[in-house]
């Protein structure tokens, strides 16, 4: 591949992404893109990011060879970037470091941002404590109901949680919400949304806050073995993790570039997340994506196990990727998820979350026919502690 | 018909000394077999023009009553496609504009060049889709403008001056002054930019301009009238029909497109 530049000057990869937003937000978008560039730019802007993210989020995180699992499947070595050693246990705050740093430097005392599960409401929340921002988080009403720890998390951390009754109750009818209350307080307001989505500049500005994880690994790979790796693999939801894992990687046309979306109770029963591969072209949350969708366009509820990849969305720049075969997309049921949540607990040790489960798994089927001095990395993007009680009512069931 | 019919209508009643005033309404709230007689009541009350409402699952720049009009209609299986086949079935009898007000995703996903043709051979006269802003408009204005259908523009308090010109510049049919800082049906007092603003808008615009989002009653409805050519109204009127007070809204309209003439005033 030659050099890669995108997006383009409007936010568009290929035909993807762009600014589908009501014309009371364009003024906020072109205000926080002309922000991000001169920050990009500024020298002790990345020197406080750098400073936040080794000091406070505790980066780099290591990349670490899972021997007992490489043994177990018989096959390509694997290695694990652990996003999950990040403080709050995900990658989510990479990113909400670095908005929360750009609210700052806009001049903005306000944060809100959307949350499924809560990761990224918690990630957002403890960047407002560390940097006295008032922080709004929507929530779907649902999603309340099944996450109530990490609600109270949010609270302790001094954000306020605001239920989102509205349509199915879950991130969807959350990010709509959220939108809705910035158009009403978008001048003293940034929205910290929280994956690859969303209208230009977010994909993009999102992709490099994340692309964090994807520069260490290049690192850290060659130092342990003096090459890049053969494959690289990451779930995909909104997807934040996979681009900022893909990014650093996509003019290396030598490494393979896999992401995972959740497959739920399989693609063929059609209760799945799986957009890229079974959504249509759309506009969703303001840029043009694959989307799942209706024939007549109205959005379906996604479905998985992990409500981190419960998303009838996917980040434009992914939709592109995917049309220009740089990466392939692929996807793991919820049984084949919760399959690998178990065996990497058993055989590392390491207990992943149930979105990065899925990249896990696919990492295993692949590694089986790769021979042993070829290379996997995958993304362990978060850590599972916050859905252990779930997988223990599910098993006790099963 | 098309884009002409709204400016001739639109310039004959303010010839007349009247206000406009263009009501939102949901289409397939309460079926789609009510809907040309929801138009025609409309028109005979003394509406402008018609903006009328596809249903979308995700609408972003709606508020609570809109939303759930949505979903009311959603449930009665409207779409887009079953809205423009009922438009075309009576369009011989309907005089007064109509102007589809939609969301990107159903247009797109129905076809953009497929959409413009059927909207004209339906008889609508103007497209509304909120979160088309200028960056992203030449996606559908080539097609709009080969089956002479307005793309009508909207306006924000949030806009700059620059923007505020070149949306002013580009505007066909009338311009949509979005008159309070969120979505529609809020209830946020007018502030007092916004006099400032719409007299702006009416400096720049060669097309009439209307102030919409949040007016729920005729003082309101002539306060900012009185600084443009009318108004919007949506979720007020929305409401008032779910709620079968069709007296009410009747009242909003013609106390809304009075001249405000001292003489008159009671």
């Amino acid at each position: 591949m030659t050099t890669y530049t995108l997006p383009d000057k409007r936010g568009k990869f290929g035909p993807y992404g762009g600014q589908f937003v009501p014309e009371l937000l364009m003024p906020a978008l072109i205000e926080l893109e002309e922000a991000y560039e001169t920050a990009q730019n500024d020298l002790q802007f990345q020197k406080e990011l750098r400073y936040y993210l080794k000091q406070y989020v505790g980066r780099e995180t290591p990349l670490y060879f899972a021997e007992q699992l490489t043994k177990h499947v018989g096959g390509a070595k694997i290695f694990l970037k652990r996003e999950d050693l990040n403080h709050t246990g995900a990658h989510k705050i990479n990113n909400t470091i670095g908005q929360a740093l750009l609210t700052k430097r806009m001049g903005k005392k306000k944060v809100i941002a959307e949350t499924g599960a809560g990761q990224h409401g918690v990630a957002t929340a403890t960047v407002s404590a560390l940097f006295n921002l008032d922080c709004i988080i929507f929530m779907g009403a649902e999603d309340i109901e099944r996450q109530k720890l990490n609600v109270f998390r949010m609270e302790l951390l001094g954000a306020e949680v605001r239920s989102v009754p509205n349509g199915s109750g879950t991130l969807k009818d959350a990010t709509n919400e959220a939108l809705r209350y910035w158009a009403s307080h978008v001048n003293d307001t940034h929205y910290i949304i929280g994956s690859a989505v969303g209208p230009h500049p977010f994909p993009k500005m999102v992709r490099d806050f994340q692309s964090v994880i994807g520069m260490e690994t290049r690192e850290q790979i060659l130092q342990q073995e003096g090459k890049l790796p053969d494959a690289v693999i990451a779930c995909v939801g909104g997807g934040s993790n996979s681009i900022g894992m893909f990014y650093p990687f996509v003019e290396d046309d030598e490494v393979k570039l896999y992401g995972v979306e959740a497959g739920g109770l399989g693609i063929e029963k059609g209760q799945h997340a799986a957009a890229i591969t079974k959504g249509e072209k759309g506009i969703l949350h303001g840029s043009l994506s694959k989307v799942l969708q209706d024939d007549a366009g109205q959005i379906k509820e996604a479905f998985s196990i992990s409500a981190g990849l419960d998303y009838p969305g996917v980040g434009p720049e992914h939709s592109y990727l995917h049309e220009t075969n740089r990466v392939t997309y692929e996807s793991v049921t919820d049984k084949e998820a919760l399959e690998a949540f178990q065996l990497l607990s058993k055989t590392e040790g390491i207990i992943p979350a149930l979105e990065s489960s899925h990249a896990v798994a696919y990492a295993v089927k692949l590694a089986k026919d790769m021979s042993p001095d070829e290379t996997i990395v995958v993304c362990l993007s978060g850590r599972g502690d916050k859905d252990v009680a779930q997988v223990q009512k599910r098993l006790e069931v099963e | 018909m098309g884009k002409e019919r709204i400016e001739k209508v639109f310039k004959e009643k303010l010839a007349n000394r009247e206000k406009l005033f263009v009501p939102y309404i949901m289409a397939g709230d309460g079926g789609l077999d009510i809907l040309q007689e929801r138009i025609q009541f409309l028109e005979d009350s003394g509406v402008s023009a018609i903006e009328l409402g596809i249903p979308f699952s995700d609408p972003v720049a709606d508020g609570p009553t809109i939303q759930k009009a949505g979903l009311r209609s959603l449930k009665e299986g409207t779409t887009l496609k079953g809205v423009l086949e009922k438009l075309k079935e009576f369009k011989e009898e309907t005089t007064v504009p109509i102007i589809i007000m939609t969301y990107i995703n159903l247009v797109f996903r129905y076809g953009l060049e497929k959409f413009a043709e059927d909207a004209r051979v339906a008889g609508v006269d103007g497209v509304i889709i909120p979160d088309v802003p200028m960056e992203e408009e030449d996606l559908v204005t080539e097609y709009l403008k080969r089956n002479d259908i307005a793309f009508i523009r909207l306006v924000a308090l949030t806009s700059s001056e620059d923007r505020i010109k070149e949306i002013a510049r580009r505007s066909e049919g009338f311009l949509y002054a979005v008159s309070v800082m969120g979505t529609t049906g809020s209830r946020k007092t007018h502030e007092e930019q916004v006099e400032d603003y719409l007299k702006k808008l009416k400096e720049y615009s060669s097309v009439p301009v209307l102030a919409g989002f949040g007016i729920s009653s005729v003082e309101q409805a002539r306060k900012l009238s009185a600084h443009c050519d009318g108004v919007i109204v949506g979720s007020r009127i929305v409401d008032l029909f779910h709620e079968g007070k069709e007296e009410e809204v009747k009242a909003l309209i013609q106390g809304s497109i009075q001249k405000l003439e001292p003489s008159h005033q009671e």
